[in-house]
């Protein structure tokens, strides 16, 4: 029993990992006030690409830099619909998420079946790793585990104790008065987007080119829409969001561990989405969804002149 | 800097029909632009692409049928979206609720294979309606209630419903003359609709969907309710204290709208499969589809059946280059989303004026 516990605590991290990668950049993009659901077009995309160039230059670093490029610049597309031109936030992500899987299907084509070679070495701390317990449950992950987790402090710190983080939320909250205090509430916002963008695209790397390794059409299986529901799980805080990306990571890896005790792996596969919709309720009930800080001006476009 | 030509951007106070109406094939017509660009630069030739993708869809008797099938479920699930999107309710759930209006129908099918066809198949579509709006009423409780956001609570339905239907045809439904296939066993003669000539043209359905959109059209622009779902869509907080009720509008559209995707996987199972299949083989994405088909016909039911035809065609289309050109299945996807970004893109046009000025120094 403890065996089941341990290993599966061990393979949540890196089950989670895409969805913390995902929900960190999210989770910035919305503090800017613009929600984009085409995380898992984004996803996706930074999936296939990853997959592409790590297979044909044969780094994975490079294939995750590329990733996080592509991601960024579909997040543009989005920032341009929604920022510049106003338009329905809700309908251009869901645009983009069509757009990214037709796109990575299309060039994707030509990877189905054909394996990488070269694989991310496991960063281990020699001494720590051979601890008990603890040095298989915290040491022995690959880099991008751990790039992840330390973005994390790195963005609560930005988001809460510099300027560059009052400017994010201030514009996330008010915009007119940010705009009003000289702060460029555009520019601010399609940083943020393109932010959010790169981070998605590496979470799907991560899933093409470390996790699995391998591309397969739609393997991004909706979680990027998981990453949406966390952002507001984590009530736009990147430290819950590592909570509750390693959480979703768990229930994913429970499917896997219950198969083999006879339950449907379909009525298994419907956990996380079922779990997803229980987490809205929790944490989007009308009175504490104000209190638990949902940036104000969130999916309001921001215009000069109709102020 | 000083720069002589100046835009201005102002805000239409109406808007003209040929305003619409243009903007919507210049944007439509702009995507396909697009698209060509994205094949040549992912080795496909476009001018082949979109020969085939034409003649597939428009160029044949059977293509211009295979047409009209794919509109069906457009038309159907596209004119509740149009009725739920008029409220501002994001219902993007329509493919789940399709499946499960599916699965109604089948249940009701495979219980009774012997009931007289003219009490089976209305029982079909009631079942599948009713099915369909009960799954559309777990997002609109939650979002009246709760305040959970409908676009997120709905397109979970989307997947705990797909692999409800996975669940069904490997599991307890699994047809024991399929051969391993997952599909249930093909319905009774009484369970399946007539289909016109030779083509897979259910027409029963077809009706239905047109006498819907049409009613759907009266719905929003003639009665009391359309213009309280319009009220609230504009303006919730004047539907408010004009003392209309916010629970009952958002329970009232997504519940139509889900009724109606209900309605449209009925036609599939009914009308062309005559079985449950796994989910893709039940619909490749008609209820995301139908998003698309609602928006580009600007939410207007009667625009829709327009709209659902053109895309229908661009299905068929799909499905011709598919063959030819050994494209994947989600390239459909990419037509979708492009010509989505440039319909949103171009309401900017319509919903304002864009005039280049130059400035006299």
């Amino acid at each position: 029993m403890w065996d089941f516990v341990l290993s599966a605590l061990r393979a949540a991290i890196p089950a989670g990992t895409p969805l913390l990668y995902g929900t960190l950049g999210e989770v910035t993009a919305e503090r800017s006030g613009v929600l984009n659901l085409g995380v898992e077009g984004m996803m996706i995309v930074g999936a296939v690409t990853a997959f592409g160039v790590a297979h044909s230059t044969g780094s994975i670093w490079l294939g995750v830099a590329a990733a996080a490029l592509m991601g960024g610049s579909l997040a543009l597309v989005h920032a341009f619909a929604s920022i510049t031109l106003r338009v329905n936030q809700v309908i251009s992500g869901l645009a983009l998420t069509m757009l990214g899987l037709g796109l990575s299907g299309l060039v994707g084509r030509r990877y189905i079946g054909t394996p990488i070679r070269t694989r991310l070495v496991p960063l281990t701390i020699p001494g720590l790793r051979d601890l008990p317990v603890v040095g298989s449950l915290f040491f022995r992950y690959d880099p991008l585990v751990y790039l992840a987790i330390i973005l994390v402090p790195v963005l609560w710190f930005i988001m809460y104790r510099t300027r560059w983080g009052i400017t994010l939320r201030s514009v996330g909250e008010s915009p007119a008065t940010a705009d009003a205090a000289g702060i460029n509430v555009f520019l601010v916002r399609y940083l943020a987007v393109f932010f959010g963008g790169m981070m998605a695209g590496v979470g799907g790397a991560y899933l093409s080119v470390v996790y699995a390794p391998a591309w397969i059409e739609g393997m991004t299986a909706g979680a990027g829409w998981i990453v949406i529901a966390l952002t507001i799980f984590a009530m736009w805080d990147p430290v819950r969001a590592l909570l509750g990306a390693y959480l979703f990571g768990g229930v994913r890896v429970l499917q896997y561990r219950l198969q083999p005790l006879g339950i449907s792996p379909n009525l298994l596969n419907m956990l996380p989405f079922a779990f997803t919709i229980l987490v809205l309720l929790i944490s989007s009930g009308g009175v504490v969804r104000k209190r638990i800080g949902a940036p104000a001006a969130l999916m309001q476009p921001y215009t000069r002149e109709e102020r | 800097m000083n720069v002589p030509l100046h835009v201005r951007i102002q805000k239409r106070l109406a808007v003209p029909r040929w305003i619409e109406l243009s903007t919507a094939i210049f944007s439509l017509l702009l995507a396909l632009a697009v698209i060509a660009v994205l094949f040549r630069a992912l080795g496909v030739n476009p001018i082949v692409a979109y020969r085939k993708i034409f003649r597939g869809a428009f160029g044949s008797l059977y293509g211009l049928s295979e047409t009209t099938v794919k509109a069906i479920p457009l038309i159907l699930a596209g004119a509740g979206l149009c009725v739920a999107f008029q409220a501002r309710v994001y219902n993007i759930g329509a493919e789940g609720q399709l499946l499960i209006g599916a699965i109604c129908a089948t249940g009701l099918a495979l219980a009774f294979p012997d009931l007289p066809a003219w009490l089976l198949l209305p029982g079909m579509f009631f079942v599948g309606f009713v099915g369909g709006a009960l799954w559309a009423s777990v997002p609109a409780l939650l979002k009246a209630r709760f305040h959970v956001d409908e676009v997120l609570s709905s397109l979970m339905m989307v997947y705990i419903a797909s692999e409800l239907v996975n669940y069904l045809v490997y599991g307890p439904w699994k047809g024991l003359s399929e051969m391993g296939f997952p599909y249930t066993d093909k319905f009774s003669p009484s369970a399946q609709l007539p289909r016109l000539f030779r083509t897979r043209i259910h027409y029963p359905t077809l009706i239905l969907g047109l006498v819907l959109a049409a009613l759907a059209y009266v719905l929003i622009h003639r009665t009391k309710w359309g213009f309280e779902i319009r009220v609230t869509g504009e303006n919730p907080e004047a539907a408010r204290y004009a003392g209309m009720n916010y629970l009952k509008t958002v329970l009232l559209v997504m519940l139509l709208s889900g009724g109606l995707a209900g309605l449209a996987g009925v036609g599939e199972v009914a009308g062309i499969h005559y079985r449950l299949r796994y989910p893709q083989g039940v619909s490749p994405g008609y209820g995301f589809t139908a998003v698309i088909v609602a928006w580009l016909a600007h939410l207007n039911p009667l625009a829709v059946i327009v709209t659902a035809l053109l895309i229908g065609g661009l299905l068929v289309g799909g499905d011709a280059i598919q063959v030819a050109l050994g494209l994947p299945v989600a390239t459909i996807h990419l037509f979708n989303g492009v010509i989505l970004l440039f319909v949103l893109g171009g309401e900017l046009f319509t919903r304002y004026r864009i005039r280049l000025e130059w400035r006299r120094e």
